[in-house]
């Protein structure tokens, strides 16, 4: 067998793969973050918590309503989405024009908040969501079983950071968002609604964590606390990518799945700090982040 | 009125000295504090439902020790030994509390009867299962009370290599509870004639195992074992599923599996998976008479934590009332002085170390169709003797012990 650094290279491309596909939740969330940060300057704290809102909405709709994956993979990013709407309406409003860090703290009071109340509800052992039937089993590549679910995770999280990303670039609405952060009065003296854009925003990168949810829910254990840890994986990847950049948020995402999936084999005690690791060094020579525009 | 005042001082005073004379009780109070991860990640096995174990002994003991009250205090220990640390300092410094209940993390345990040793307090462990616990790190201070990795080991992993297991992968939490359990599975796994290739830690907590399910496929080894727990464990038994590693031929072990932690995963997924227990709700008429009760105050079965939370705070403050102090000291040599016969044991008793003796349970989580509800989860294959099941005293290192 080819060997590299003593690990075989069979195993390499599979765990290449699967840092992929951990990338890809990565980039969904640091997405949405990215987002919200860039065209309204809220630095969300709530983000991991709305993602677990996302996957636990899925499995309420399930146990209750018999609500199918396929149906909840809509309708519960946008249950999520609009409780993000009420959300920037009713709180995040009254303080946007005070410093970043009010934001950043009404965000994570929200989010622990959510979190609380869902531990009290559920307990934090977790539900399990089952895989969907059409998903189910896998194929064998040769050198690894790569389960039918995993592969339709990373598809469904390209062509959603494909199309926000064509939308936000290339479109006319995009460009009224790109506008609408750069000088608000203006947009607004040409007869743009500018807060209820804000507000669709803020729902639109809310929906897109509520979709990472959802599609997290059948592989991981569905819990209140599923968001808290990921969080600060994600702004870390956000900060690396460049804070507002969407497409260095999608990029980084991915790439740095892939790191932290080679140091699960290469050192695995250091998997869940080699990402802040990279962050420092990105910081030390590129303040601005990988993807950012120097200031 | 002098005459009255006069009355009155004498009998202040009489009540004074006839109270120095009985009142060994601090403060004619017992003070407990209970620690526990309240919100983390090991909330189900002990957490809020814990507390509410620990009232009831309270509540059953009739909330008062010889006249003196009992009252009860509570902390979310966040998993963190610094939070418990201080926690368990400002309790004995300032709160005068008598006895620490609960401890569940490892780490936790450890931090925390370090400082009951500096002030002479007492702390029942009831949710670690570090063995090092009652070994290098015992002190006077502190009884082990619901199992320990020791067991685990023994009665799981033993079980596994007898039916041919001979081959370890062993996954392993990067703490000292992990580690603690990972030593003690290589040694039963090598006294038996296997052998353990790999052992990968990973961080503590960990969401997605899918990286090292792959790396326990490649390693051609032919039991990949857990030596995490709660929700890295109910993470690593899902992912495995996913993976299909039990079809390629591995047999996946559990070393700790909570009663909870099944119950998440649900019949369908954790079907067959065979564990060690200090105890089951449902397995004889003691036990399921306290579960009854226990359920209607909380809608949930207990966990062997719980119940064995519930024992110990009886055994403790029975204790006190037979030794008439809450002395540190006295109360533990009384502990250890009675047995314990309850809902939780039969015959258990308590080593010089501070080990919680008692028969231990070889389970097998029920197949779908053997279970009759949501909470019938486990058949007891076979019991293994409390002098079996732990570390004997002659192997153990505790300063306590003469060796």
């Amino acid at each position: 067998m080819t060997m590299l650094f003593g690990v075989p290279l069979a195993v390499l491309y599979g765990q290449l793969l699967l840092g992929l596909i951990n990338g890809a939740f990565y980039a969904l969330l640091s997405l949405g973050l990215a987002v919200i940060f860039g065209l309204l300057k809220i630095i969300n704290f709530a983000h991991g918590a709305l993602y677990m809102l996302g996957a636990l909405c899925a499995v309420v709709l399930l146990n209750t309503l018999g609500v199918n994956y396929w149906v909840a993979l809509i309708l519960s990013p946008v249950l999520v989405g609009i409780f993000g709407i009420f959300l920037e309406r009713f709180l995040l409003r009254r303080i946007a024009h005070e410093d970043h860090i009010y934001s950043l703290l009404l965000t994570f009071g929200i989010a622990l908040v959510i979190q609380g109340v869902f531990t009290n509800i559920y307990g934090v052992s977790g539900m399990r969501y089952p895989i969907p039937e059409a998903l189910r089993g896998g194929v064998n590549l040769g050198f690894m079983f790569l389960p039918y679910y995993r592969a339709w995770v990373i598809v469904a999280a390209l062509v959603v950071c494909f199309g926000t990303w064509f939308m936000i670039e290339k479109t006319k609405l995009g460009s009224y968002l790109r506008a609408g952060t750069e000088n608000a009065k203006l947009m607004q003296a040409f007869g743009i609604n500018v807060p209820l854009l804000v507000t669709l925003t803020y729902g639109f990168g809310v929906m897109l964590a509520a979709f990472a949810g959802v599609l997290a829910a059948p592989i991981y254990s569905v819990s209140p606390v599923m968001g808290a840890n990921l969080l600060i994986v994600v702004f870390a990847v956000v900060v690396i990518g460049g804070m507002g950049s969407i497409i260095g948020a999608v990029l980084t995402g991915l790439g740095m799945g892939i790191i932290e999936g080679l140091t699960k084999v290469f050192y695995p005690e250091a998997s869940s700090t080699v990402i802040f690791l990279v962050m420092v060094v990105v910081l030390l020579l590129r303040p601005a982040g990988l993807f950012g525009k120097e200031a | 009125m002098k005459m009255i005042k006069k009355t009155l001082v004498a009998a202040i005073a009489s009540t004074l000295m006839a109270g120095g004379a009985q009142a060994t009780i601090s403060d004619n109070e017992i003070r407990i504090g209970y620690l526990a991860d309240m919100s983390g990640m090991y909330r189900d096995l002990a957490g809020p439902n814990g507390l509410e174990a620990l009232r009831m002994a309270v509540e059953d003991f009739g909330g008062e020790v010889n006249g003196a009250r009992i009252t009860v205090v509570s902390a979310d220990d966040r998993n963190s030994p610094d939070v418990a640390s201080s926690t368990v300092r400002q309790w004995v410094e300032s709160d005068g509390v008598d006895m620490v209940a609960g401890l569940v993390a490892s780490s936790v345990s450890i931090a925390a009867t370090r400082i009951l040793e500096q002030s002479n307090r007492l702390g029942i462990v009831s949710g670690s299962a570090a063995s090092s616990i009652t070994n290098e790190h015992c002190t006077a201070n502190h009884i082990h009370y619901v199992y320990d990795t020791y067991p685990l080991a023994h009665g799981t992993a033993k079980a596994v290599v007898d039916e041919g297991g001979d081959d370890w992968f062993i996954l392993t939490a990067d703490y000292a509870f992990g580690h603690a359990l990972e030593g003690d599975v290589r040694s039963v796994v090598e006294a038996n004639g296997g052998k353990v290739s790999q052992a990968v830690r990973h961080p503590f907590p960990t969401s997605d195992f899918s990286s090292f399910i792959l790396q326990a496929q490649t390693s051609g080894s032919n039991v990949v074992a857990l030596a995490n727990a709660g929700s890295d464990t109910i993470n690593a038994i899902t992912t495995a599923g996913e993976f299909g590693l039990t079809q390629s031929g591995q047999t996946l072990a559990a070393l700790l599996l909570f009663l909870n932690d099944v119950h998440a995963l649900g019949v369908e997924t954790a079907q067959g998976i065979q564990l060690t227990t200090g105890w089951y709700w449902d397995m004889d008429d003691d036990a399921r008479a306290w579960a009854d009760r226990f359920y209607e105050r909380t809608n949930v079965r207990p966990s062997m934590v719980q119940a064995g939370i519930y024992s110990s705070t009886m055994h403790y403050l029975n204790a006190v009332k037979e030794a008439g102090t809450d002395e540190a000291q006295a109360v533990r040599a009384q502990m250890i002085a009675t047995p314990i016969n309850d809902m939780f044991a039969k015959g258990g008793y308590i080593r010089e170390d501070g080990r919680m003796v008692h028969d231990m349970y070889l389970a097998e989580v029920k197949k779908p169709a053997e279970s009759t509800g949501e909470w019938d989860l486990y058949k007891i294959i076979r019991t293994i003797p409390g002098d079996q099941a732990y570390r004997p005293l002659s192997e153990s290192q505790c300063k306590l012990v003469n060796n």
